[in-house]
């Protein structure tokens, strides 16, 4: 694509290696050129580096598909997920995932983000449900506030929640921060 | 979250507010000093070509990229100062200091080269500034307290880039290699607390102003910068017509080649020229020089409808 086409989190391949576009800085000196600074996160390893482009030049945008995939199971540092309708199977790098490691359920549906054969993202459902297998019967002791106390859910997540769940209890998460949203059921 | 349209505006409104009172100061100001205001088309059927600036195209016409020719003919016709306020386009220039239509000052008059231009933006810009209850010429621009005192300090491309990037372009013209280390290292090297008048810019990049007698290696084209921000753009403006239809024919080739546009030559404009005095002029951007006053971090905040919001 031409630079000039370029906007923020435009995905872009330079020198092999797949970069999310952070930030783009327009300038144009004098009768001069148009000059692009780019602020380039590398989608891999989270590096950040600044590139300078002007007008004319082009930049390859990278192909990203969406795949609907199925989490099947964790393999020491790598989650393994599945394609739904090739059944082909993916592994997915811990680091990759960040804290969405914390709400994978065996057999829970998600949208992975493809670049080629490499998955580059994982979107959850902006909340779940999660059975509570552990937690505080006393609220005197390890709480945030009086209100609150920490608990733990069958994912292994350790969350803050009210005081008035119990194990067994399914509550809703927010899985962009990580924080209890509300009672879902009681557990019998 | 997405702002609405009324709460943008509501949040523009003091430095739309301000962006008025700078367009009166500046009438004031033209008018103390015996200019007549003029008002030129936007729509042309030829326009100055430029290698860098791509026009809009209206029918098989041109929106204005700037007044600058209809000015000039004004004063082949023995107009001898006057100033425009004028919406000027151009595409694909968009970003923090740039929206594709902008709002361009130009001023004109006969008898001066860009020497007493300069001493005139000075005189404006820190008028401006007293009007706007700036105290002893001193203001602040994106937490950076700035010394407006006449006179700015004026420096050559020459020493500018050889203190900065270790390389004359004048010497060695190479204007690719001009364009992105004017930005990368030129511009950032700027006294910070100060304006910045750049002045003689390679023969190369004259544009439409005069080769300096005595050194045709530099054009007499002045640059000004406050806060960062890229101002204000003055010439002794060329006068020899063999000479600026020359340069019109090879911009107009080039961008042929690398646009493939097609662009006429201005013949109305080449005519006038032969009758065109010894006259310096400048085109200042408004947008800026309100972002300026009004320590506007973006574009955005001083205009009421960007070219997402129009």
């Amino acid at each position: 694509m031409e630079i000039e086409d370029v906007k923020k989190n435009t995905k872009i391949i330079v020198d092999g290696v797949l970069y999310n576009i952070e930030e783009v800085d327009f300038t144009k000196p004098g009768k001069g050129r148009s000059i692009y600074r780019l602020r380039l996160k590398n989608m891999r390893d989270g590096g950040v580096v600044d590139r300078t482009y002007r007008s004319g030049e082009r930049v390859d945008e990278a192909r990203l598909d969406t795949e609907d995939e199925q989490y099947l199971y964790r393999e020491g540092d790598n989650y393994i997920f599945m394609d739904t309708r090739t059944f082909e199977q993916h592994s997915v790098p811990e680091k990759l995932l960040g804290i969405k490691k914390n709400f994978l359920k065996e057999g829970m549906e998600v949208v992975m983000l493809m670049h080629g054969d490499e998955p580059i993202d994982v979107n959850l459902p902006i909340t779940i449900d999660l059975k509570v297998i552990e937690t505080e019967v006393s609220t005197k002791t390890a709480t945030i506030t009086p209100q609150m106390k920490s608990s733990v859910v069958e994912t292994g997540f350790r969350v803050d929640t009210p005081s008035f769940i119990k194990m067994g209890d399914v509550i809703k998460i927010d899985t962009r921060t990580g924080t209890y949203i509300e009672r879902v059921s009681t557990g019998k | 979250m997405v702002e609405d349209e009324p709460q943008r505006l509501a949040r523009r409104k003091a430095n739309l507010r301000r962006r008025a009172f700078i367009y009166e100061y500046i009438r004031d100001f033209f008018k103390e000093r015996d200019f007549l205001e003029v008002d030129t088309p936007i729509r042309s059927p030829a326009i100055a070509p430029e290698e860098f600036i791509t026009p809009f195209e209206s029918e098989d016409w041109f929106l204005a990229a700037s007044p600058e020719l209809y000015m000039k003919r004004l004063l082949a016709a023995g107009y001898e100062k006057i100033f425009q306020f004028s919406h000027s386009f151009r595409k694909g220039e968009r970003g923090r200091w740039h929206n594709p239509e902008f709002t361009m000052l130009e001023w004109y008059r006969t008898g001066a080269d860009y020497s007493q231009i300069i001493s005139e933006i000075e005189d404006l810009i820190t008028a401006i500034a007293g009007r706007l209850g700036f105290k002893n010429n001193k203001i602040e621009y994106q937490h950076q307290a700035i010394d407006l005192k006449k006179p700015w300090p004026r420096m050559t491309v020459r020493d500018a880039f050889l203190k900065a990037a270790a390389w004359d372009p004048v010497a060695e013209p190479d204007s690719l290699r001009f364009d992105t280390e004017f930005v990368t290292k030129v511009l950032p090297a700027f006294t910070p607390e100060r304006p910045t008048v750049l002045i003689d810019y390679p023969a190369s990049m004259a544009s439409l102003a005069r080769l300096k007698p005595g050194n045709p290696l530099v054009a007499e084209r002045a640059e000004v910068f406050i806060g960062g921000l890229e101002l204000a753009n003055a010439y002794s403006e060329l006068t020899d017509v063999k000479e600026q239809e020359q340069r019109f024919r090879e911009a107009i080739e080039e961008i042929q080649k690398e646009r493939g546009q097609t662009m006429p030559m201005p013949q109305k404009f080449l005519q006038a020229l032969l009758r065109l005095p010894e006259c310096g002029g400048v085109a200042l951007g408004i947008d800026r020089l309100v972002m300026l006053f009004c320590n506007a971090d973006s574009i955005d905040d001083v205009m009421a409808f960007t070219e997402e919001e129009a």
